[in-house]
């Protein structure tokens, strides 16, 4: 299996550092900014030559340059929410787990309880008693989709912490947190990665579903999500408008669970169809 | 079991109590209010709506004449629809939501289990790579893709199915929604599936059976599939409990009268009750469908009946 899954984490990776290097340069190279409209460009449609290759939208505006910004901001959402997501998962977790005993229950009781809580729901409340705060969205995001992540790590952690050269750093008297810093935390590194990497998706389908829903980005910014809702709307006669922005979203997404599962699976020194027990 | 029921219980109300009072009190303390609007009512109308609707009671009170309601099973008055109550606009959109999902997790067990048997009866063969390259292009596509897609595909271009609105006991206006939510579910599923059956038939027991000669059918149907069916129902359970209660874009893209699409226009109205009971129901949901999957363990792996 893992011979078979490397060409398509490499395709996967190329892709994705193509998609992240034209979302950067583009809007910087292209004469259109995502926010003008030109009424006299209504509708063009998608061509190798002349000035639009994605072609333009119902205000007139450069398909391409829309796209690309909305890549920045569903790539931005995702990997900031993430870090702060893996942030507080990671520390809630290693805790969790070094401490043990009875804070250990109160830790992972209280993810029981946040896990029974509906995020989608509260997360569209907030958004609609504060406005539609780009902030927010990924503040939302980040802070409740780190259970997951605490979960893992304390799992993870539980069996590090009986490790013989834990033992042996506690016999030399070093402190819990020194422990957690120098001798826990970093062997939870690749692990970590590998979920962070499988968290960035999700947080970017989430942040998409918002925009789709008129309670992301502000327009005339555009998320990829906001530009699916768009397209969707003109999809009967201008088919182009949704096909575009969904393939990006859904490549952009592809190539992270790729890359997650590549990730994933190269830490689990059992791979596929070893038994154990 | 009885005791094990019971300790559930008790920790359920108050994730319950601690659910109702985080929304009751997130959307009372953010500015705006179920009646504000761009017309000026005359002060004493607007008078008498609050105190219709309590709302002119200090907030702890209001509070506790909610759980008090809520106590009775009853969500309290909708803002938005005068003279409805919550408990009727959901009775409203549950059907729609419970046929839609219903049919759609039917959909994705079927295909999603049975291309995740078959996937792990031989990993790295072909047919467990296309249907894995499918599964990760199931769940790349969110549904806000594939349901207009599916619409201009089935309904704009082939004029084969409706492309949206809901015609109760009608398939043809069930087909598509039910479709585009099955899609994700039936990746997700077949994952989960091929990666607990592979673990499964790496066992001992079904070496033996191997080695008695048994066909690959039996063996994966008769000694692997009770196993393989613990992860899939830990995830089921939450799936059902979100299907349920209404998938928002899909009743949005479909124009579909369900829960879903309730809460988003009581959010974006600020109609307390609705937002407020619908985010209870979805709760009391997961919890309810969380101990079935427990008890549904208890089943499958008379392990844990020996260890509970």
């Amino acid at each position: 299996m893992s011979r078979a899954t490397r060409p398509g984490a490499l395709i996967a990776a190329l892709l994705l550092a193509l998609i992240v290097a034209a979302a950067l340069v583009v809007p910087w190279l292209s004469p259109y900014d995502y926010a003008t409209p030109a009424w006299t460009e209504i509708f063009r449609s998608p061509t190798v030559s002349g000035g639009h290759p994605f072609g333009t939208d119902s205000l007139g505006r450069d398909l391409l340059v829309r796209v690309m910004w909305g890549c920045r901001i569903s790539l931005l959402v995702g990997i900031a929410a993430s870090l702060l997501s893996v942030l507080i998962g990671v520390c809630w977790g290693a805790l969790a787990g070094y401490a043990g005993g009875r804070l250990d229950g109160v830790l992972m009781r209280t993810v029981d309880v946040l896990y029974a809580i509906p995020f989608i729901p509260f997360v569209i409340v907030l958004e609609v008693a504060f406005g539609r705060n780009f902030l927010l969205v990924f503040v939302a995001i980040g802070a409740v989709s780190w259970l997951d992540i605490a979960r893992i790590v304390r799992g993870q952690t539980l069996a590090i912490r009986e490790q013989e050269y834990i033992e042996a750093a506690r016999a030399l008297g070093v402190r819990t947190t020194t422990m957690l810093r120098r001798h826990v935390l970093p062997n939870l590194v690749g692990l970590v990665a590998a979920y962070a990497t499988l968290a960035i998706p999700g947080v970017i389908l989430f942040e998409a579903l918002l925009s789709f829903l008129g309670l992301g980005v502000h327009p005339p910014l555009a998320s990829l999500g906001s530009l699916v809702a768009e397209g969707a709307n003109e999809m009967q006669a201008h088919p182009y408008l949704l096909v575009l922005p969904a393939g990006f979203l859904a490549a952009i997404i592809l190539c992270l669970n790729r890359l997650g599962d590549a990730l994933r699976e190269s830490l689990d020194p059992r791979g596929d169809g070893d038994g154990h027990d | 079991m009885g005791a094990f029921l019971l300790r559930r219980l008790a920790t359920a109300i108050p994730t319950l109590l601690l659910i109702a009072t985080l929304a009751f009190m997130l959307l009372h303390l953010t500015p705006g209010g179920p009646f504000d609007s761009d017309k000026v009512l005359v002060p004493q109308i607007q008078h008498a709506i609050e105190a219709r609707y309590h709302l002119d009671e200090p907030l702890w009170r209001q509070y506790l004449r909610y759980l008090g309601e809520l106590a009775h099973g009853d969500f309290g008055p909708s803002f938005q629809y005068r003279n409805t109550s919550v408990n009727e606009l959901i009775a409203q959109g549950l059907p729609v939501d419970a046929a839609i999902g219903g049919v759609a997790m039917l959909i994705a067990i079927l295909c999603g289990g049975g291309a995740g048997l078959v996937a792990a009866t031989r990993p790295g063969g072909w047919r467990d790579r296309l249907p894995m390259g499918m599964a990760m292009l199931g769940i790349s596509i969110p549904v806000f893709v594939t349901a207009p897609l599916l619409i201009l595909v089935f309904a704009m271009r082939l004029h084969w199915l409706p492309s949206g609105d809901w015609v109760a006991g009608s398939w043809r206006h069930l087909l598509l929604p039910a479709l585009a939510l099955a899609l994700p579910h039936t990746a997700y599923i077949a994952r989960i599936v091929r990666a607990a059956a592979i673990e499964a038939l790496a066992q001992p027991y079904i070496r033996t059976a191997i080695a008695k000669g048994l066909p690959t059918h039996v063996i994966v149907l008769r000694h692997a599939l009770r196993p393989t069916l613990v992860p899939l129902v830990s995830f089921l359970g939450p799936a059902l409990a979100g299907v349920l209660t209404g998938s928002i874009v899909v009743e949005q893209v479909f124009g579909l009268p369900g829960i879903g699409r309730l809460f988003v226009t009581g959010a974006l109205n600020r109609d307390y009750t609705v937002v407020t009971g619908i985010t209870v129901l979805y709760g009391a949901l997961i919890i309810g469908f969380n101990l079935l999957v427990d008890l549904c363990y208890a089943w499958l792996d008379p392990r844990v009946r020996a260890r509970a």
